[in-house]
C-alpha cells in the first residue's frame, strides 16, 4: 500500500499494437472508480513513471499489473521479469500476452526470413544487404537494439503468471468488470477466483453467445467471405460455409463479430478446457463437413486455403507446437 | 578498437525508441540517433495467408490506427481483386474513417500537443498534461473531449463491428450496411464534431495565434526544415483521406507530380541503417542523400501540415475558409515551419467532422449494395490510405486463390523516421554547445520536436502518439557517456 | 556407418480398440514381426483420437505418429472413423504447413483379421521415418528456449 493508502497498479506493453491500452482507456466513467481506488505507478501510455522507480519498490509491492503483448526480444522479457518480481497479481492482459497474438504467426517463419523480408521488399534500397544488428559501431559510437529472439513467447513462457484474460483487445464491458472485481475485493465483498483462472470472459464458446440460428446443418463446401453473394444475416456462417472460429473460442466478447457479418477469427483464445486451439477447432471443422469421400473431403478442404493461419491466427505462440520448424531449425 | 560502452540497463529496458548523440571534440553536437528497437515481422508472416485477411491482420500492427490498416489493406485487396466495390461501401468505409480522423486528432490535440501551447513549452511537465489544460480552460472542456472520443468510438462500431480492430471490410466492400436509424445517429454526432471542431480551432486562434511568444515560436527556426511534402488529394487536388492520388510538392511548394497508388515504388524507396529496426523512406527521383534538407535531398514529410502543403485546399467549406486563413497568417505556401502542424491538424479535425456529416447524409448511404462478389483472378494490388501520421501503402501479391505471396508496407509514421531524426539532431544542437547541456530546454524542445510529428511508433514498434519516453545519452568523442537525461 | 543406421525412431501408434488394436496383436501372438519403436496407445474408438493427442506426441518428441482404424463404413460407432479421415486431413494439412514433413503421420485403415497388414505397414512407416531422421521438436523448455535465444543473430 502506497502513502495514501491505495494499492498499487501498474500496466504495461511489450510486443503489443497498443490496442490493449486504448481498449483499457475507453472504459471511460469507469476511470474515475478507477481513480478513486488505484494509485498507478507505472502506466506508460497515461502516465509520467520510470522503470527505476519500479526497480526501487518492495518486491511485490505493485497489487495488480496488467502486461500486454507478446515477448519479442530481451528487453521484452526483461521487464516480464522485473514486474513479476514487483507483483501481487500479474495479469497476462491481451491475445499477445496470453497466447502469442497475431504476432505470434510469426512463430511459422524463420528470423532469418523476417529479416530478408522486412530488409530485402520491393521499395527498400539496400545495395549493401544492410541488417540491423544488436550493437552497431557508428561512427560517433556504439549504438545498441534489443536482440530480437527467434521465436515470439507468451508472457507465462517466460514468467508465472497469475490470471489471463483473453481479446483483441479485451472488449472494454470486461475490463470494466474485472477491475469491478478486484476493487470488490479490496473491499471484502469478494473473493478472487483461483490463480491461473481466465479472467474477463466466459466459460463457453462465442457460438453460445452468437444470435444466429444454427440449424445443425452439414456443410459440403467451404466459402470465403467475399466469394458470398449475399450473406444470411441470421443463419449461422460456418452453416453458410464461411469458416467461423467461433466454436473454439472463448465468450466473452458478445460475439460482436458474427453479429457484424463477419466471421470470428478467434480473438479471445480456446473456451474453457480446450488445450490447443487449432485442435479443437480442426474437430469442429471436421464434424459439419457433410462427406464421407477422401477424394470430396479433400475438395472441401481445399476451400480452408490456410489451416495453419485458420487454426492458430492468434494461438500459435500458445500452442503444444509453438512453432513450426523453419522457426527453429535453422 | 572502441571499448564496448556498456549500457544502463534501465535505459536499454526502457527503450521505446531511444537517442543518442554524440559529441565531438570541441563538445559540440556530433551526431543524433533515434533507434527504433523492434520488428515484428508483419512482411513475412502476411505470406501464406488469404488476402481478405490482410484488413484483420495487419490491423494489429497499430491499435492507435489499427481504422487505416484496416483500409489500406482492404483497398488492396479491392485491387487483388481488381474489384469495385458499389459506391455505398466505398461511403461508408470513408463514413468510418472521417470518424477515426475525428477521434484520432482530438486525442493528439487535446491529450498531447494541446498542453504545450495552452500551458506554455516552459511550463513545469507536471502540469504540461490533460489534466493542465483543463484546469486552465476550464472542467467542461474535458467532458467534451470524452465525448468527441466516445462518438467517434461509436461510428466506428456501427460501421466496423468492433472498437477497436475493425472486421468488417472484405474484398469488393462491407459485410454490412447500416439502418436509416444508425444513419440518424450518425449524423446527429457529426453535427455535434463540427461544432467541437469549430470550437477547437477558435480555442487555437485565442491562445496560440493571439500570443505573440507562441506566433514567434512557431515562426522561429528550429523546427523549420525545407523538405518535400506528401498527401492525398482528390481529382480537384483537395485534402482526401480515403482516396485519391498522392501529390508530392517541393521545398518551394512546385508540385512535381502526383502518383496512383500502384505507382508508388517509382516515387518512393526506403533506405536502411543497421542501428535501427525501423526504415527511411525517401523520394526515389531525388535520392538519399542522408539526414539533410533542402532540394536535393529526397527526405519528404507526411504529416497534416504536409498534407496541406501538397493539396490546393480543402473540400469541405469551413475547413475551406481556415486553410485560407492559415496560409495568409503564416505568410503562403509551403510553411515549412513545423509546429504549425497543430494548427494544421485542426483544419484537418475540422474537414473529418464536415466529411462525416456530408456521408451520413448522403441519400445512398443506407443502401444494402455494399459488396460486389470479385469475379477477376486474383493477382496483385496496391491500397494507400492517409493515415493521421502519413501516407500508408499496402501491396500484396497472391497467387489465383487469393492467398499472399508477398507484401510490402511502409507505415504512416515511419515516412516521417528522417525528419523527425533531422528535428532532434537540430534541437540537440541548439541546447548543446562546447559541452554545456541546457537540459530542460532540450528535453522540452525534442519533446515538442516529437510532438509535432504525432509519431506512432505503435506502427513502427508500439508507443503511442508523443508519449514516447525519451531517454538521451549524452556521449563525448571518445564515445563516453558524458550525460544521460531523460522523461519517461 | 552414419548415424542414420543407428537411429531408431520413436513412434506413437493411436490404435482403435475394434479392429486395428486387434489387428496389431494378432500380428503379436501371429509372431508376424512388427518393429519394436512403436508405442501403441489403445482408444475406443478412432473417433476418440482428438488431434491434440497428436500434436502432443510431437511436442514430446516423437518422430512419428499413426493413427489406425478400422476400414471406413465398419465402425463399431455407425460412421466416427470418417470424422477422423477429415480430422487426419485437416491435421495433416496444417502440420504441413508448419514445417513438418507429411511422412511422419499415417493414417491406416485395418480389420482385426489384417494383422499381416498393420505389421507391414508398422514396418513401412518406421522405416520411412529412420530415412528421415530423428524430428525432435524443442520441448521448448525454459533451458532450451534460451539457448534459442542465444544462437539467435
Ligand atoms: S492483444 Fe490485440 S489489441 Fe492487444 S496488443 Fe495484442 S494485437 Fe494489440
Ligand atoms: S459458428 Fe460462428 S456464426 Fe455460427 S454460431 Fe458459432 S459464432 Fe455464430
Ligand atoms: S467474435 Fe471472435 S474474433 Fe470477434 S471479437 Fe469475438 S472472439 Fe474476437
Ligand atoms: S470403432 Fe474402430 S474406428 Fe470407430
Amino acid at each position: 500500500m502506497s502513502a495514501n493508502g491505495k494499492p498499487k497498479f501498474a500496466m504495461y506493453w511489450a510486443a503489443a499494437c497498443g490496442g490493449c491500452e486504448i481498449a483499457t482507456l475507453n472504459i471511460h466513467e469507469k476511470v474515475l472508480d478507477f481513480d478513486a481506488n488505484f494509485e498507478p505507478v507505472f502506466w506508460p501510455v497515461a502516465m509520467d513513471g520510470k522503470v527505476k522507480d519500479v526497480e526501487a519498490l518492495e518486491d511485490n509491492a505493485i497489487l495488480l499489473t496488467l502486461f500486454n503483448g507478446g515477448i519479442r526480444n530481451d528487453e521484452n522479457e526483461e521487464m516480464a521479469h522485473l514486474l513479476r518480481r514487483k507483483s501481487q497479481i500479474l495479469v497476462a492482459f491481451g491475445s499477445c500476452a496470453c497466447e502469442g497474438g497475431i504476432p505470434g504467426l510469426a512463430n511459422l517463419s524463420s528470423l532469418d526470413s523476417l529479416f530478408e523480408t522486412a530488409y530485402d521488399t520491393l521499395s527498400t534500397d539496400n545495395p549493401e544487404n544492410l541488417r540491423p544488428s544488436p550493437v552497431y559501431e557508428a561512427p560517433e559510437g556504439e549504438l545498441h537494439i534489443p536482440r530480437l529472439y527467434k521465436v515470439l513467447k507468451t508472457l507465462d513462457q517466460v514468467v508465472p503468471v497469475d490470471y489471463y484474460m483473453p481479446g483483441c483487445p479485451p472488449e472494454s464491458h470486461q475490463i470494466a468488470a474485472v477491475i469491478d472485481l478486484v476493487i470488490q475485493v479490496l473491499q471484502g465483498k469478494a473473493q478472487l477466483p483461483p490463480k491461473g483462472s481466465v479472467i474477463g470472459a466466459g466459460v463457453s464458446t462465442c457460438c453460445d453467445e452468437c444470435d444466429r440460428k444454427r440449424n445443425v446443418k452439414k456443410i459440403s463446401k467451404f466459402v470465403r467471405i467475399q466469394d458470398v453473394k449475399e450473406i444470411d444475416p441470421e443463419l449461422c456462417l460456418l452453416e453458410q460455409g464461411i469458416p467461423c472460429n467461433g466454436p473454439a473460442t472463448r465468450s466473452g466478447c458478445g460475439a460482436l463479430c458474427p453479429a457484424a457479418g463477419a466471421q470470428c477469427i478467434g480473438c479471445y483464445g480456446p473456451a474453457e478446457g480446450v488445450v490447443d486451439f487449432g485442435a479443437r477447432l480442426m474437430t469442429a471443422f471436421a464434424s459439419v463437413i457433410d462427406s464421407k469421400d477422401p477424394q470430396e473431403i479433400s475438395r472441401i478442404l481445399d476451400g480452408i486455403v490456410d489451416p495453419a493461419g485458420q487454426f492458430y491466427r492468434f494461438n500459435l505462440a500458445g500452442s503444444l507446437l509453438r512453432a513450426g520448424k523453419p522457426a527453429w531449425k535453422w | 578498437m572502441k571499448q564496448r560502452i556498456s549500457i544502463d540497463p534501465i535505459t536499454r529496458l526502457e527503450g521505446h525508441g531511444k537517442i543518442e548523440i554524440f559529441l565531438d571534440e570541441a563538445g559540440n553536437v556530433a551526431n543524433a540517433y533515434l533507434l527504433i528497437p523492434e520488428l515484428r515481422g508483419f512482411e513475412r508472416f502476411c505470406v501464406g495467408r488469404p488476402i481478405e485477411e490482410m484488413a484483420l491482420l495487419t490491423n494489429r500492427i497499430c491499435g492507435v490506427c489499427p481504422e487505416a490498416h484496416h483500409m489500406a489493406a482492404a483497398k488492396a485487396a479491392d485491387a487483388v481483386y481488381h474489384v469495385d466495390p458499389p459506391p455505398a461501401a466505398k461511403k461508408l468505409r470513408e463514413l468510418l474513417y472521417s470518424a477515426f480522423y475525428f477521434t484520432d486528432h482530438t486525442t493528439h490535440f487535446y491529450a498531447l500537443a494541446g498542453p504545450d501551447f495552452v500551458m506554455g513549452p516552459d511550463a513545469p511537465v507536471a502540469e504540461r498534461n490533460i489534466l493542465g489544460v483543463i484546469h486552465k480552460v476550464g472542467l467542461e472542456i474535458g467532458g467534451k473531449v470524452i465525448q468527441a472520443r466516445k462518438y467517434g468510438h461509436a461510428v466506428v462500431e456501427i460501421i466496423g463491428g468492433r472498437k477497436v480492430h475493425p472486421c468488417t471490410s472484405i474484398p469488393g466492400g462491407l459485410t454490412k450496411g447500416i439502418t436509416e436509424e444508425q444513419r440518424q445517429e450518425i449524423e446527429k454526432m457529426g453535427r455535434w464534431a463540427i461544432e467541437f471542431a469549430q470550437f477547437s480551432l477558435k480555442l487555437f486562434a485565442d491562445m496560440v495565434l493571439g500570443n505573440k511568444t507562441y506566433l514567434d515560436l512557431i515562426l522561429g527556426d528550429i523546427y523549420t526544415h525545407k523538405t518535400y511534402y506528401i498527401g492525398t488529394v482528390d481529382e480537384n487536388n483537395k485534402v482526401n483521406f480515403y482516396d485519391g492520388k498522392v501529390s508530392v510538392v517541393d521545398p518551394e511548394g512546385k508540385r512535381l507530380g502526383k502518383y496512383a497508388a500502384h505507382e508508388y515504388t517509382d516515387w518512393i524507396a526506403e533506405h536502411v541503417e543497421p542501428w535501427t529496426y525501423l526504415k527511411f523512406p525517401y523520394l526515389k527521383q531525388i535520392g538519399w542523400k542522408g539526414f539533410v534538407d533542402g532540394k536535393d535531398s529526397g527526405v519528404y514529410c507526411a504529416t497534416p501540415l504536409a498534407r496541406l502543403n501538397a493539396s490546393d485546399g480543402m473540400a469541405t467549406p469551413l475547413a475551406q475558409e481556415e486553410y485560407e486563413k492559415f496560409y495568409q497568417t503564416l505568410g503562403g505556401k509551403p510553411v515549412h515551419q513545423r509546429l504549425a502542424t497543430h494548427w494544421a491538424r485542426l483544419i484537418e479535425l475540422l474537414y473529418a467532422a464536415e466529411r462525416w456529416v456530408e456521408l451520413a447524409t448522403d441519400p445512398e448511404i443506407t443502401s444494402d449494395n455494399f459488396h460486389t462478389v470479385p469475379t477477376e483472378k486474383p493477382t496483385e494490388g496496391v491500397g494507400i490510405v492517409e493515415a493521421p501520421r502519413g501516407t500508408l501503402t499496402h501491396h500484396y501479391w497472391t497467387d489465383e486463390r487469393g492467398v499472399v505471396t508477398k507484401a510490402n508496407l511502409i507505415v504512416g509514421t515511419t515516412n516521417n523516421y528522417a525528419p523527425i531524426s533531422m528535428s532532434i539532431k537540430k534541437a540537440a544542437q541548439n541546447f548543446i554547445k562546447q559541452g554545456v547541456t541546457v537540459t530542460e530546454g532540450l528535453l522540452n524542445r525534442v519533446e515538442m520536436a516529437f510532438r509535432l510529428y504525432d509519431p506512432c511508433f505503435g506502427c513502427a514498434t508500439h508507443s503511442l502518439p508523443g508519449q514516447m519516453p525519451m531517454i538521451v545519452t549524452i556521449r563525448n568523442a571518445q564515445g563516453e557517456v558524458v550525460d544521460t537525461i531523460r522523461r519517461d | 556407418m552414419s548415424e542414420k543406421t543407428t537411429f531408431e525412431p520413436v513412434i506413437v501408434g493411436f490404435t482403435c480398440n475394434w479392429c486395428s488394436y486387434r489387428a496389431a496383436d494378432a500380428a503379436g501372438m501371429g509372431r508376424m514381426k512388427y518393429a519394436p519403436n512403436v508405442r501403441l496407445i489403445r482408444v475406443m474408438c478412432s473417433g476418440r483420437i482428438d488431434p491434440q493427442f497428436v500434436l502432443k506426441a510431437f511436442a514430446e518428441g516423437a518422430d512419428g505418429v499413426m493413427i489406425t482404424g478400422c476400414h471406413p463404413g465398419d465402425c463399431h460407432y455407425i460412421d466416427q472413423n470418417y470424422k477422423t479421415m477429415r480430422r487426419y486431413e485437416l491435421l495433416r494439412r496444417t502440420l504441413v504447413q508448419m514445417g513438418l514433413e507429411p511422412e511422419r503421420l499415417r493414417l491406416v485403415w485395418a480389420s482385426a483379421a489384417e494383422g499381416q497388414i498393420l505389421a507391414d505397414e508398422i514396418n513401412d512407416f518406421v522405416e520411412t521415418v529412420r530415412a528421415l531422421g530423428p524430428l525432435n521438436w524443442p520441448k521448448w523448455e525454459k533451458e532450451e528456449t534460451r539457448q534459442l535465444i542465444e544462437e539467435a543473430v
